[in-house]
């Protein structure tokens, strides 16, 4: 048996088992009115007067901060609690295709949520005459933030058979990702550090990272930056794995 | 059948001074046993003796701290694939997942095991029958009794007719009928398998084992057919292993 037959064996069980339990529908239900309530009221969507996402995607940061390790939490820890983790790891399968499996499973869980915000893209298509290439920018780096939120959300859960204690892990781990480049918080750093300090520790940040897409433009660096935190947060859920 | 030219030699399981160590504590102390095709093997032992640690470093969930395990000539630690192939593995919880339906996680177990189309929906037919789990086949895991989901996840074990079958506990749980099938059940495969399965019950190593080994503390202290263990088994087992209770102290 091949490597992506396994893959797409387990990635297709724990897909199905979102949408066997409420999970995924309260997640999209709670997913669809915080992005359209915080793009049209708190956004200020239409008193902007210009045609542009900014006011969705600017929140995403924030609104993946708690949902996607809310997705995530159950993915390892589940197996440990019940005990499946042993009959995976037995089964002829390695532990990277049940990581990739699983990990692409709840990524494309994570797309269908953000596919069904399609509606927004409709409205500033209908009142106005967006730059459709900026909104695909914007949506391929959204895709990108929950991957490596996912990502780490896979990790903290591969940690305990806890997932209270998964999903906090990976709200911390995320937040910070998100401060260290949050520009309230730089300009407090400025104060203090020395600018190219400031700018290293920015670097870390999705933040900083994301802004690019949202304006359209999709840099290699910006790429590589989720990518690698992805592949890094990947990696350590094998370490994590085979040490339990 | 399977063509059993492949492998002329008849040690299916091969273990080698097996030692697990979780920190200062040796869960399993130097254990060295072989089981051949034909063979079913008891492996008794008080509760913590280290039957499920022994258990999971033949299957290749822990890794040994030393020792070597092979499984059909293939080392576990080498070529794990290769060995988790051959095996189907019973743990002791008989862990599934709760919210698919019966057919649905043999399904799965045997698309996993490389079985498709034709050959899968066989697999699970004839699992579902020799484990009785025709009448819960569309219910979800969850909604069963404890007899049920432990058949469930015995039946996954037998999913592709595995040359050797690792049991823990399978009678656990069961009700004296169903208890009845499964020893019965085990006995039948033990003519063309390997098997090794662990409990506590002494009955059943008379009812179901050619061979038995009596473990204690991880380390073997008696082996032999039922027979040459001595009669009665359970003064035997009293006169070999510790009860826990002296252990703690």
């Amino acid at each position: 048996m091949n490597a992506w037959h396994a893959i797409r064996t387990i990635a297709k069980r724990e897909l199905v088992s979102y949408f066997t339990s409420p999970v995924a529908y309260v997640f999209l239900v709670i997913f669809l009115l915080l992005t359209g309530f915080l793009t049209f009221t708190a956004g200020a969507f239409f008193e902007r007067g210009e045609a542009s996402l900014g006011a969705f995607f600017g929140w995403h940061p924030w609104v993946y901060l708690v949902l996607v390790p809310a997705a995530g939490m159950r993915l390892w820890s589940e197996e440990r609690r019940s005990g499946t983790l042993e009959l995976l790891l037995t089964m002829p399968v390695t532990a990277w295709q049940a990581i990739l499996g699983k990990f692409l499973a709840s990524w494309a869980f994570l797309a269908i949520a953000l596919a069904l915000t399609f509606p927004v893209v409709v409205t500033a298509n209908v009142l106005g005459d967006p730059d459709n290439g900026t909104i695909l920018a914007g949506y391929l780096g959204s895709l990108l933030l929950a991957g490596a939120y996912l990502a780490i959300s896979c990790m903290t859960s591969a940690m305990t058979r806890n997932q209270v204690v998964a999903f906090i892990l990976s709200v911390v781990i995320c937040l910070f990702l998100i401060l260290a480049g949050f520009n309230p918080v730089t300009d407090l750093l400025v104060r203090w550090a020395s600018p190219a300090f400031v700018d290293t520790v920015a670097a870390f940040s999705v933040v900083t990272h994301f802004d690019g897409f949202q304006k359209g433009v999709v840099d290699t660096r910006d790429l590589f930056f989720f990518l690698s935190v992805i592949g890094f947060s990947l990696f350590a859920t094998g370490v994590v794995l085979r040490n339990r | 059948m399977r063509p059993r030219e492949s492998l002329p030699q008849a040690q299916m399981i091969r273990i080698e001074n097996l030692v697990k160590a979780f920190g200062a504590k040796r869960a399993v102390d130097g254990v060295s046993f072989a089981v051949e095709r034909g063979e079913v093997l008891g492996f008794l032992g008080p509760n913590g003796a280290g039957k499920s640690t022994t258990m999971r470093m033949i299957t290749g969930f822990f890794p040994p701290t030393s020792g070597r395990v092979t499984v059909g000539g293939h080392d576990v630690a080498e070529a794990p694939l290769q060995t988790k192939r051959l095996i189907g593995y019973l743990p002791e919880a008989a862990p599934s997942y709760q919210d698919m339906t019966v057919q649905g996680f043999l399904s799965f177990a045997a698309e996993l095991r490389g079985l498709d189309g034709d050959a899968r929906k066989k697999a699970v037919g004839r699992a579902v029958e020799r484990c009785f789990l025709g009448s819960v086949l569309h219910q979800s895991i969850d909604t069963l009794s404890k007899g049920y989901k432990h058949r469930t996840c015995l039946a996954q074990a037998l999913i592709h007719d595995p040359e050797v079958l690792i049991l823990d506990e399978p009678t656990d749980g069961l009700d004296p009928n169903q208890k009845h099938e499964v020893r019965n059940l085990i006995r039948e495969l033990g003519k063309t398998k390997a098997i090794i399965f662990s409990t506590h019950i002494l009955e059943e190593v008379d009812a179901a084992c050619t061979r038995a080994i009596i473990i204690d503390r991880g380390r073997i202290v008696a082996s032999g057919t039922p027979d040459e263990l001595g009669r009665p088994l359970d003064e035997v087992f009293r006169r070999l292993t510790l009860p826990d209770t002296v252990k703690s102290r």
